[in-house]
């Protein structure tokens, strides 16, 4: 049925004028003030979030668990060590849990 | 010192170098993005399928949309035959976090001319823009060569997956055997982290984390993710030392 596609590339455009809006808009001021600047400062840490608390606080004792190992080895590992440390640890406990 | 690219090691101070080598420095960043969302690319194309799409328009999502929750999102309500009005403004709330992206990703890409810009901000998915504000942050500059070499081999293999997520999608194993389906929010999670030297970085993760679920027990699932980030930036506007400036 053609609703699909129209439905696709309704979003399709919609979706690009929201990763091309926001600067569109702030790139019309000059100069930032310091509270929008520390605001755009604070956009990885508040967005991102927001993906991974689902899996933090809503999912089984393993996720969360594995998780926080996870967010240790990043103290000290580059992204992929942190990566495999978590993938273990998330494996390993799923299966502690279903055993 | 034309040869230093053989040098071994991953500092090249160079920043001027030629844009294949920033292209491909580009590229190995992607690498952990590959690994994170191949079983989603996978698994979309197959529930869209099974949802009643046929493979050329689960493809065209992919390539056209080009956003993996919002994917997921849409195909859902394609399967509840919601209307497509709702269906589409589904779509863009779970999209509305781009416009945050956009406006913080300008100060790194904006210097690019303006038919760089056109392109390059088509792919500014989530990993996409976290490690643009990394890259931003170490080299102090961002060329659109890295950004291309950061952005098409996800892109590209992105659409792979769909394709053959729509194809064989019943070969697919359940994503929650050996732990699959925790890779993309692992990934998510080593971003937050690697952006904890920045100011405020501990209060807003909090304040963004605890709205988000609270959002999504009360209001459910599309509006968590756009509260949450305006929660956590709002917190960060309002609660920045400013005193400094004169």
């Amino acid at each position: 049925m053609s609703d699909i596609y129209v439905i696709i590339i309704v979003s399709a455009v919609l979706n690009y004028m929201t990763r091309l809006g926001g600067h569109l808009v702030l790139s019309r001021f000059g100069t930032l003030n310091p509270r929008v600047e520390a605001a755009l400062n604070a956009v990885p840490a508040a967005v991102i979030t927001t993906l991974v608390a689902p899996t933090f606080f809503t999912h089984s004792w393993p996720e969360t668990v594995a998780l926080l190992i996870a967010g240790l080895a990043a103290l000290r590992l580059p992204l992929l060590g942190m990566f495999a440390v978590g993938w273990v640890a998330v494996v390993g406990l799923r299966w502690i849990a279903g055993a | 010192m034309a040869r230093d690219r053989y040098g071994g090691g991953s500092f090249e101070n160079a920043r001027e170098s030629m844009s294949s080598s920033q292209f491909f420095a580009g590229a190995r960043r992607s690498i952990p993005i590959l690994i994170s969302t191949a079983p989603f690319g996978l698994l979309y194309g197959a529930i869209a399928v099974d949802q009643g799409l046929t493979v050329w328009q689960a493809c065209l999502m992919s390539l056209t949309i080009y956003a993996g929750a919002s994917q997921l999102v849409g195909i859902d309500l394609f399967r509840n035959h919601a209307a497509p009005w709702i269906v589409i403004l589904s779509i863009f709330i779970v999209n509305v976090r781009h416009v945050l992206y956009s406006a913080a990703i300008g100060r790194r890409i904006g210097h690019f001319p303006l038919a760089q810009q056109i392109v390059g901000f088509f792919f500014l998915i989530d990993p996409q823009f976290v490690e643009t504000e990394r890259q931003a942050e170490r080299e102090g500059h961002v060329s659109f060569a890295w950004y291309m070499g950061l952005a098409l081999p996800v892109y590209v293999m992105w659409n792979i997956e769909s394709l053959l997520g729509a194809m064989f999608g019943k070969l697919i194993p359940h994503p929650e055997s050996a732990g699959i389906d925790f890779l993309l929010p692992l990934y998510f999670f080593g971003m937050v982290m690697s952006f904890r030297r920045r100011p405020l970085w501990l209060p807003v993760v909090a304040v963004s984390g605890v709205v988000c679920v609270i959002a999504l027990k009360t209001l459910g699932s599309p509006w968590h993710v756009s509260a949450g980030a305006l929660a956590g930036v709002i917190y960060a506007a309002v609660f920045t030392r400013t005193e400094e400036k004169a």
